[in-house]
């Protein structure tokens, strides 16, 4: 005779202090036994009225706030302002500083997915040993950015008009011996890490993102590539130097965990292609237009956008003629990359949820602004 | 009058000398766990602490704990805002004593460059802290260097005064 | 392109839109606020807007705005998908503001709108689920708006706002 089981469902908080949910987010599961029925997230808690302060203060004074959104790559937050600052007043920044920011934002975007892959396993189980060789090689890229502009992390170095100094005496042969390095450092993780048992049992086929799925949700980066469709920035509306450059644009068909790790290596083995390129054909030159301290931009609006590492970053500015912003608006690219979480984790179980939330690869700092 | 022990040279290599307060200090400081209690930009740089170059595991920290009732020190690193206030404070509260709070960051000391609505101007106004850690964000061994102050600072209490062991009510 | 993207929607809507600016940066249409569905849908279906890249408000002295923009996606090759198109609608009552969701139209729009919820006040009529994310019901005031002014608050002062456990 059959018995049927009478199950309740259970309300689980992942809250805000947890070992892996990659800052302070909070996540309301309800679960039938394993399984997920619906997923709450909650924002918020590193919610720090970023948009309001720059409010208060000129658009060179803001440079050091956009450091502190995506505070993982703090380069190519200073880049996107650039784009659209300069969009906005009309400013176009010399040769050697469009060759500089290219360098330091390919970089930028090394550093972010070697610590997206190492932060990934962590979330996997493979506690920690990941995490100490990303840093390892992270230490290498921070010494340079420590070279040519002062501080490791938060650099206040890409500013309107160009940089904020030129690169010092043999920073480039210095940098052409990391690009070497950094070639051996990549088929190294993807001889220890692609073809592990435990991985693919616990990746294949887990947190699908079908492609019509990621375009209506407005998903950018390498999670919307990982589902098969194409799209770059760097290609759809090109920006500072990139049309020089000889790159491609990898696509992976399943749109899995597995998928999202892969397609990480790839971009990363394309940024050290450009960045070879980039060191052979950097040209001489001044460094940065003059742009006034107190710049007052003519009325209007304006959004420039780039190909930050996670997805498409930009700002959206209004002008009113002043010395100050009058409506300073991030577009986030970890939000709105979020808000697709819901979709691809209902069916899964819990362990799952963890592992999926780290292929997205988000930030608070930017989610939550 | 107190007497200096002197101990016989044949056994100096076995038998050692010391004070309780000393041994115990001694076994406290070694040993501290901290919390993982990461927040935001300064996160990254306590994990580069206890990574490869910068390695805090030389002074007995190495083990980071996510339960907050396995850990005795708290890295407050990052910037509290006032929707994870409250957070804060009931981790505090579950913490068992002795504890130890580090504030990194100028986020945690006073609101750093954020005086907006939605930020906690400094985490001493909710829990009190032991050791202060200026920069934004503070190199790992600026890290290192509050570890080793609160080391000696754990050094100097006196089991006598230690608030844990009173029989009044603190 | 844009020009010819202009022309179909002076042909298919006349009376909604209301003006086209001819010195912005972006190319822009402002539309009439009670027909944002059907144009919405008329540039996610006929013309292949299909990407929802964000939406912002705006506190002007007079009204506010809210500006959605807009692209295509997935087009070989990369650079012939189309290019910005930015939408916005004015709202004028200052006092109750509100507009019509357009989160079923592109589910990007849901948080999108959340978050304009949570700093302007404009309730979006028909949203599922209009509740503030970043900060929490019963905070005092709508923090972007100009009126607001930027001031720090201490933890005591907003004890008494805060909402009673357990509460999302």
């Amino acid at each position: 005779m059959a018995v049927a089981l009478k199950t309740q469902e259970i309300v689980l908080n992942m809250g805000p202090q947890h070992p892996s949910t990659h800052g302070v987010f909070r996540m309301v599961l309800t679960l039938e036994g394993e399984t997920i029925v619906d997923l709450k997230p909650v924002y918020g808690y590193l919610h720090r009225g970023i948009e309001k302060l720059s409010e208060g203060r000129s658009y060179l004074q803001a440079v050091p706030i956009t450091d502190r959104l995506d505070y993982m790559c703090a380069m190519t937050n200073e880049f996107a302002y650039a784009v659209a600052v300069e969009k906005l007043a009309g400013i176009k920044p010399p040769e050697r500083a469009e060759y500089i920011r290219v360098i330091m934002a390919e970089f930028t975007r090394i550093l972010n997915h070697m610590m997206a892959i190492g932060f990934l396993f962590n979330d996997l189980g493979a506690y920690f040993t990941p995490v100490l060789y990303a840093f390892r090689a992270r230490e290498h890229i921070l010494d340079l950015f420590e070279w040519a502009s002062g501080s490791r992390m938060m650099p206040n170095y890409i500013r309107p008009g160009g940089v904020a100094g030129d690169l010092p005496e043999g920073f480039i042969p210095q940098a052409k011996k990391l690009v070497a390095h950094l070639w051996k450092f990549a088929d190294e993780l993807d001889t220890f890490l692609s073809e592990n048992e435990i991985f693919l049992q616990r990746a294949r086929g887990v947190g699908v993102l079908p492609p019509e799925v990621a375009i209506a949700y407005g998903v950018t980066g390498p999670v919307l590539r990982a589902s098969g469709v194409k799209y770059d920035v760097r290609r759809a509306e090109p920006y500072s130097v990139y049309d020089r450059f000889d790159f491609e644009i990898p696509t992976l068909p399943n749109g899995d965990v597995y998928d999202r790790y892969m397609l990480r290596l790839l971009e990363w083995k394309q940024s050290l292609r450009i960045l070879e390129q980039a060191l052979d054909q950097i040209p001489d030159g001044p460094v940065s237009e003059k742009v006034p301290r107190r710049l007052r931009p003519p009325k209007g609006e304006v959004y420039g956008r780039i190909e930050a590492p996670k997805g498409e970053l930009g700002f959206y500015l209004v002008s009113d003629g002043s010395d100050k912003p009058y409506r300073f608006k991030i577009r986030p690219t970890s939000f709105v990359n979020l808000g697709v979480l819901r979709e691809i984790t209902i069916g899964h179980k819990v362990a799952d949820v963890v592992i999926i939330l780290g292929s997205i690869d988000i930030t608070m700092g930017e989610v939550d602004r | 009058m107190a007497e200096e022990i002197i101990v016989p040279p044949e056994l100096r290599r076995n038998i050692l000398i010391t004070t309780v307060d000393k041994l115990y200090n001694w076994a406290r400081r070694s040993s501290l766990w901290p919390l993982t209690f990461g927040l935001a930009c300064c996160a990254i740089e306590m994990i580069a602490a206890s990574a490869s170059r910068y390695d805090i595991a030389r002074f007995g920290a190495e083990v980071f704990r996510a339960s907050p009732r396995q850990a005795d020190l708290m890295i407050v690193a990052g910037t509290v805002t006032h929707k994870m206030a409250p957070q804060v404070l009931r981790l505090y509260h579950q913490m068992p004593e002795p504890k130890y709070v580090i504030a990194m960051g100028s986020c945690a000391i006073s609101g750093g460059i954020f005086n907006s609505y939605a930020v906690l101007q400094g985490v001493d106004e909710i829990i009190p802290v032991d050791v202060y850690v200026p920069g934004c964000p503070p190199r790992p061994e600026a890290l290192l260097d509050a570890l080793i102050k609160l080391q000696k600072k754990i050094d100097r209490q006196s089991i006598l005064t230690v608030p844990w062991y009173r029989r009044e009510k603190a | 392109m844009m020009e010819e993207i202009f022309q179909l929607l002076k042909e298919k809507f006349p009376e909604a839109i209301v003006e086209i600016p001819e010195e912005a940066k972006d190319p822009t249409v402002v539309i009439r606020k009670e027909q944002i569905r059907e144009v919405s849908l008329f540039l996610r279906d006929e013309v292949g807007f299909n990407y929802l890249s964000f939406m912002a408000g705006v506190d002007l002295p007079e009204r506010f705005e809210v500006v959605y923009y807009l692209y295509s996606m997935g087009r070989e090759p990369i650079s012939s998908n189309l290019g910005p198109l930015a939408i916005k609608v004015y709202v004028e009552d200052k006092t109750n503001p509100s507009l019509p969701t357009v989160s079923d139209i592109w589910p990007s729009a849901f948080q999108q709108e959340q978050e304009i919820y949570d700093f302007f006040g404009i309730v979006f009529e028909g949203h599922p689920d209009l509740r503030r994310i970043f900060m929490w019901e019963g905070f005092p005031g709508w923090p972007l708006r100009k009126d607001f002014e930027n001031r720090t608050f201490t933890f005591k002062e907003l004890e008494p706002t805060r909402p009673k456990a357990p509460y999302w």
